[in-house]
């Protein structure tokens, strides 16, 4: 899916060589300020590399529509970004912003039962607490239903029990649909035993760490 | 009584001590700002008498190119004065964004203005031509800067909302859309609500000019709605531009969110 070759941000990031394969999932775990967050940026090419190549599907990112490849990856930040509107404006807001049709009250009811979050689709989503918008911004990009899905610690406000349950549907989901996720954990054991890669960043650079976590 | 009244040096003289009278009470107030009051009457008063005696010699050799130079000369005034009123940093391409939007919208208006409501013949008249630019411009002036520093504050303050939206494949005008909306409504505010209060709450300078020089109050309030819909024309115009196209200089080729590092002074 994504070929990465000496890549570069700064003292920021500094990758010599990466594949992510598609349809996998792979974790990532790391320090705070170990690059994780701008890894991802690099990859729906919120932010450019200094030097260096990605490509996505053979072709250099460079050569791809920013606004096209943002609507096949698609990013969710750390912090749950709310828009003004109920929550049922907020799920659809991915599908708008990208041109799509809206989904329906089916869907979006079926959606908040998925990431596990029992509120009526009229409500103001200011009101609810930390969890429950990332759940719901959690739910906005699901519903988009991209080619690749990149999560910047979407559990990181959630308790452990609710973290692990929604992580896990979310993860038999993409695997369900044969899509490729890359997901930000702050957990190394749910790193270890989500993904079919696991990679570990230290100042910038990532160590493919899959299946030796127990070594750390 | 069609006659202005004409003022004699001692009258206007006398009309100083309204000045003497402020001065008088900041210094017995102790509020430290004599030397400000005393420069802005100096200033407003060599302005005036300067722009008095050029108008006279404009308006006795009326020819197109002193009247379109007059009208640049007010715009380059306006425009750095839009600068100098933003307070938040401003990117070379938002200035020129905002300068062009200040020549096409005022000139488009004010030329459909000329030509078309008033019918002006000829069309350089300077006696029409600069007063009536002159309030075109001032106007779009004031409802520029305050749409450019509502734009500019927005996009800040708001930097995570606009690329939470580029995430989730938003071209950059849907991402800024609602702060774009938001500058152009506080932009044209001041123009709606001075459509509103005219006539009751204040009589605007241009009607009492002319009525205070003999015209019937009936001309004077058609020159005004005129006026005051070519005004309202010119800013939304001229706003509209700046909105537009601004807001599309805080994103890259890659279309990225790129503001200048300096964060906006609140």
């Amino acid at each position: 899916m994504f070929q990465i070759n000496q890549l570069r941000v700064g003292s920021i990031l500094d990758i010599p060589a990466l594949t992510i394969e598609p349809q996998t999932i792979t974790c990532i775990n790391g320090e705070s300020g170990s690059g994780k967050s701008t890894f991802l940026r690099l990859l729906n090419r919120m932010i450019s590399p200094d030097t260096g190549t990605i490509n996505y599907q053979g072709t250099p990112l460079e050569e791809i529509d920013p606004v096209t490849l943002r609507r096949q990856v698609v990013m969710m930040s750390q912090e749950p970004l709310l828009f003004p509107g109920s929550i049922a404006d907020n799920l659809q807001m991915g599908l708008r912003f990208s041109e799509k049709p809206d989904a329906s009250g089916t869907e979006l009811a079926e959606m908040l039962r998925f990431v596990k979050l029992q509120q009526p689709l009229d409500k103001d989503p200011f009101k609810l607490s930390g969890g429950e918008k990332q759940r719901l911004a959690l739910g906005r990009v699901l519903l988009m239903n991209p080619d690749v899905l990149l999560l910047d610690e979407p559990s990181a406000s959630l308790d452990d029990e609710t973290e692990s349950f929604v992580l896990q549907r979310v993860v038999e989901r993409v695997h369900q649909q044969q899509k490729t996720l890359l997901l930000v954990t702050h957990s190394k054991t749910l790193a270890a035993s989500m993904g079919e890669k696991h990679l570990v960043f230290a100042h910038g650079t990532p160590r493919d760490v899959t299946g030796g976590i127990s070594h750390e | 009584m069609n006659e202005i009244i004409q003022l004699q040096l001692w009258q206007l003289a006398a009309a100083y001590l309204f000045v003497v009278l402020l001065i008088l009470l900041v210094k017995a107030r102790g509020i430290p700002r004599e030397k400000e009051i005393f420069l802005a009457s100096v200033r407003m008063t060599l302005q005036l008498i300067v722009t008095g005696y050029v108008l006279v010699l404009i308006f006795d050799n009326p020819h197109p190119a002193i009247t379109l130079f007059t009208l640049m000369v007010m715009q380059a005034f306006a425009v750095f004065n839009i600068y100098q009123r933003i307070k938040s940093p401003l990117t070379p391409a938002l200035k020129r964004i905002i300068a062009l939007a200040m020549i096409l919208g005022t000139g488009a208006s004010l030329f459909f203005f000329i030509l078309v409501v008033i019918r002006l013949v000829p069309w350089y008249h300077p006696q029409y031509f600069i007063p009536l630019g002159g309030m075109i411009i001032g106007n779009s002036m004031t409802g520029i800067a305050l749409g450019a520093g509502k734009l500019i504050d927005g996009v800040h303050q708001q930097r995570q909302l606009v690329e939470g939206a580029l995430m989730l494949g938003a071209t950059p005008a849907a991402a800024v859309r609602p702060l774009a909306n938001s500058a152009f409504d506080a932009a044209i505010l001041p123009t709606i609500n001075s459509m509103l209060g005219m006539g009751i709450v204040f009589l605007p300078g241009m009607m009492t000019g002319q009525i205070l020089s003999g015209v019937s109050p009936v001309t004077a309030i058609e020159y005004q709605i005129a006026i005051m819909l070519g005004i309202t024309g010119s800013v939304t115009l001229t706003v509209f531009l700046m909105v537009f196209y601004g807001s599309r200089s805080f994103f890259n080729q890659q279309q990225q969110l790129e503001l200048p590092a300096e964060p906006p002074r609140s």
